[in-house]
């Protein structure tokens, strides 16, 4: 496997503008006779569609909801970042790519990352003139607020539902494309693999889940915005539908899976109340920005939160981190938040929850104030738990969010696989080990707006194209095997449900893969996944038919992968033998506990290649160089 | 606690469909309704039986999926929550709960308590945006907002299309929901070039889909789950009136 990542020459601040003279441009006139497949219609698909048939290429666009504008982005409440420097604080292009290379901890590519800041300004320049209606002062400028790993007040929002819309900016100028008949959307329509032709990318199978045809789709290159794997943990705060299915596949295609183990483990959630749970509620960052963390001194101390006295409660995050103080970024917080519930000092009936109490906020603001801010997330707690969140703290616990690895892309946002191009949360180029709060979303944008309308014409006019059918033998081959592959699903008529294994699934890799990791723990699940994975092939009952709509059958086919790639993201965090970011080696760790990195042994992405059912995937690196930003111990104190 | 589901079963598009009882017990009043609904259905697996087919997604309120119609209420009987959002310990031990799909000509079910509701993309598709292409647009802050206006723009903005307007509604009228996309851009001045355009267009796409007309019965805004006033219709009605009478398209 050749991990070739086409960083353009010349200085850092350069290289996007000189790429984008060097890149061949293919004629207005002929656009037209390219046709592009998105699979996803979150953030980055929605924004890539959109941005694709606006250049006058034809689009097919792919989602397994009912409508495009369900998303998961959509779920995203705190905001997105820039580098406008409305504020007038200090911010700058420089320091956004600073901040977010070190909040990744030294384990993304500078490059990309130094794009990423240089693009965050268009994208809320386009959201706005989309009629997205962010925050306002009263002089009707935009208003921002302060995120986790940032000194500088740089993230726009709206209310606490920036990702619903952003995603329904995106959406509309997707339906409008739809509208003009430069798009084919196909909603309720699932992924199955991926089609190689000739060692291209050059179509996808798929499942139209109201009637259960599988049919193949063709075009000219092929382009995964398909979100992130979060759900391997069964409890996540992802939705319920998203799923590793189309990045697994590609995956299987001979696409290499960067950094698998990064996954993102989010502070500020609501704590599991029982087994019934299906999924967990995030509760925005932006809450830090107001609210304090803490827990009792005394882990004994089972007094009611409004009755302990100032000086029994320990502020361990003020405490420990002064100078950010509540806003560490995620991944710190998260341990910290670990580490007390650990020491038997966590609240709550079961002891794994922390406080985030708002009483000295809504005593200097007043109530309204922050009614204002963080109105709808107050509401959403309350409808969860039973508890107002003006009179008692709420209670947090760390959930598993975001998935900082993801299919390996060069710096034209190609894997392995030409032709194959994958955005926002499902490649791994941006955020290292850790992400940023209020990142995401700027990713997914940059990707689908500023940055495949570029570079996909760039592959376009670098080579030919031989037509292809849907009826030749590479489509109706991944078809077979994708329609096979549902029929011994349905064929297993085993005695436990879909549902069961998922769950069994997500309590080995939180337990052996989550939070904190230790060799002998990933030496176990990978003892424990391909047991379960056998079980599940002998023993899983998948109620229903295939030529209908079957739910079970869907979440079958996405736990079935989810079996395998567990799997990989174990081997993957065996490998590393480090501590950075989200991905912490209980081997490798201060006096104080806190990360220790390995920059001489591991200052790489590890990508993986598959090899086959019956073997092991094998590891590649790629090596990664840090020009401006120094590599440092990551100190938030 | 334990309860009786009547629940509304339909195997596609072409069956009739029907009510069908089951009996649950041991509910937690901690779960949420749609964790109600997944023990139910684990239970239909154990015992061979298909289990009951309903949409969601996020289950924390914000896509817009889930959909049912929970004792004749459309997201069930708190205000302002969808259906993920809401909570057991709003029964009783021995209730009867009704549980049926959203209800219009223009919603076809599809299976169970999933239905289709492509509709509103397509009003969407007919006018609910702003026509600008990616690329060359003027700085954010070059176009002042007063904060009133941007706030009743991002409260219509606020919609999740999920369709509880309609099903609630006696006349199955979208208004509430074409009302909140084309309040959102009336509120902002980057909407105001194509205003004419985008009421007209997006009202013949309303009727064309089947969706009825408002009578102010106001049952849109007590079930919204985004709490969405009808002064959304009552803008819609004057966008639509403005470019009926100054013809200006």
């Amino acid at each position: 496997m050749i991990l070739d990542a086409k960083i353009p020459e010349g200085p850092m601040a350069q290289k996007w503008d000189n790429h984008r003279f060097r890149m061949k441009l293919v004629n207005p006139a002929n656009k037209r006779k390219y046709k592009v497949i998105v699979v996803g219609t979150g953030l980055a698909g929605a924004s890539a569609s959109a941005s694709l048939a606006e250049l006058g290429y034809r689009v097919e666009n792919f989602c397994f909801q009912d409508s495009a504008r369900r998303a998961h982005s959509i779920a995203a409440q705190g905001g997105i970042n820039a580098a406008k420097n409305y504020p007038n604080d200090g911010d700058s292009i420089y320091r956004l790519f600073y901040d977010t290379v070190k909040g990744g901890d030294f384990r993304a590519r500078e490059a990309n990352v130094y794009r990423l800041a240089q693009l965050s300004n268009e994208i809320i320049d386009q959201c706005v003139a989309q009629g997205v209606p962010f925050a306002r002062e009263y002089g009707g400028l935009l208003d921002n607020r302060s995120f986790g790993g940032a000194q500088v007040s740089r993230t726009f929002y709206a209310r606490g539902q920036t990702g619903q819309q952003l995603l329904l900016g995106a959406y509309s100028a997707l339906m409008r494309q739809v509208g003009l008949g430069n798009v084919t959307l196909r909603p309720r329509t699932e992924m199955l693999d991926l089609v190689v032709v000739g060692g291209r990318a050059r179509g996808i199978v798929v499942r139209d889940l109201i009637c259960g045809d599988v049919y193949c789709a063709s075009a000219d290159a092929v382009v995964l915005a398909t979100g992130g794997y979060g759900n391997v943990f069964y409890l996540s705060t992802n939705a319920m539908g998203s799923n590793v299915t189309a990045a697994h596949r590609a995956f299987k295609r001979g696409a290499g899976f960067a950094n698998p183990c990064f996954t993102q483990i989010h502070p500020t959630c609501i704590p599991v109340s029982g087994d019934h749970q299906s999924k967990l509620t995030l509760m925005s960052e932006s809450l830090r920005n107001d609210g304090r963390v803490w827990v009792p001194k005394d882990g004994d101390d089972h007094r009611a939160a409004p009755e302990i006295p100032e000086e029994d409660r320990d502020y361990y995050l003020e405490r420990r981190y002064p100078s950010f103080g509540n806003l560490v970024p995620r991944d710190v917080a998260s341990r910290a938040a670990k580490q007390v519930c650990d020491e038997g000092r966590g609240v709550g009936s079961s002891g794994l929850a922390v406080y985030l109490d708002f009483a000295d906020s809504i005593e200097r603001l007043g109530r309204d104030a922050i009614n204002q801010r963080y109105g709808n997330l107050f509401h959403m707690y309350e409808k969860i738990t039973d508890e107002n969140p003006y009179e008692l703290p709420m209670r947090i616990f760390p959930a598993v969010h975001y998935t900082m690895g993801g299919l390996w892309v060069d710096y034209n946002l190609m894997s392995t696989i030409p032709g194959l191009h994958v955005l926002g949360e499902a490649n791994f180029s941006d955020h290292g080990a850790n992400r940023l709060g209020a990142s995401a979303l700027m990713q997914g944008l940059a990707d689908g707006y500023f940055i495949i309308p570029y570079t996909i014409g760039h592959y376009f006019a670098s080579g030919s194209f031989e037509p292809v059918e849907t009826d030749q033998k590479e489509f109706e081959d991944t078809k077979k095997s994708a329609a096979d592959r549902l029929q011994r699903l349905l064929d297993v008529r085993g005695g436990r449900s879909v549902d069961s294994f998922h769950k069994e699934l997500g309590q080995i890799m939180w337990e052996h893969c989550g939070m904190s990791r230790n060799e002998g723990g990933l030496r176990k699940a990978l003892e424990l996944i391909p047991a379960l994975r056998e079980e599940f092939w002998r023993n899983v009952r998948v109620p229903g038919g295939n030529g209908e709509l079957n739910q079970s059958l869907e979440k079958a086919g996405r736990v079935a992968d989810f079996l395998e790639f567990g799997e990989v993201m174990c081997l993957d965090a065996i490998g590393r033998k480090e501590s950075c970011g989200g991905h912490f080696r209980e081997e490798h760790q201060t006096e104080e506990g806190e990360a220790l990195r390995d920059d001489e042994g591991c200052s790489h992405a590890s990508v993986w290649e598959y090899k086959g059912d019956d073997d092991f995937p094998v590891m590649h690196k790629e090596p990664l160089s840090f020009d401006l930003v120094k590599p440092s111990v990551r100190s938030y104190k | 606690m334990n309860l009786t589901l009547q629940m509304w079963r339909q195997r596609n598009l072409s069956d009739e469909g029907g009510m069908v009882q089951y009996e649950i017990s041991d509910v937690s009043p901690e779960m949420s309704f749609l964790e109600m609904l997944d023990i139910l259905n684990e239970s239909l697996i154990a015992r061979g039986q298909e289990p009951v087919a309903f949409d969601d997604d996020c289950r924390e309120g914000i896509c817009g999926m889930c959909s049912l119609v929970i004792n004749g209420i459309p997201h069930g009987p708190d205000s302002g929550t969808t259906v993920c959002q809401l909570h057991m310990r709003r029964f009783q031990d021995g209730d009867t709960i009704y549980i049926e799909p959203w209800r219009s000509r223009a919603f076809p079910v599809l299976r169970d308590l999933i239905v289709d509701r492509n509709a509103f993309d397509r009003i969407i598709q007919a006018g609910g945006y702003i026509s600008v292409n990616t690329g060359g647009t003027p700085d954010a802050n070059a176009i002042p907002v007063a904060k009133s206006e941007a706030d009743l723009s991002m409260d219509a903005a606020s919609c999740i299309g999920c369709g509880a307007c309609v099903a609630a509604c006696p006349n199955a009228s979208a208004m509430l929901f074409v009302g909140a996309k084309v309040s959102q851009f009336r509120h902002l001045p980057q909407g105001h070039t194509e205003r004419a355009r985008r009421a007209t267009r997006m009202v013949e796409q309303m009727d064309a889909e089947g969706f009825g007309n408002c009578t102010n019965h106001y049952e849109c805004m007590a079930v919204c789950p985004k709490e969405i006033d009808v002064r959304v219709i009552a803008e819609l009605n004057q966008e639509f009136l403005r470019t009926e009478l100054t013809g200006s398209e």
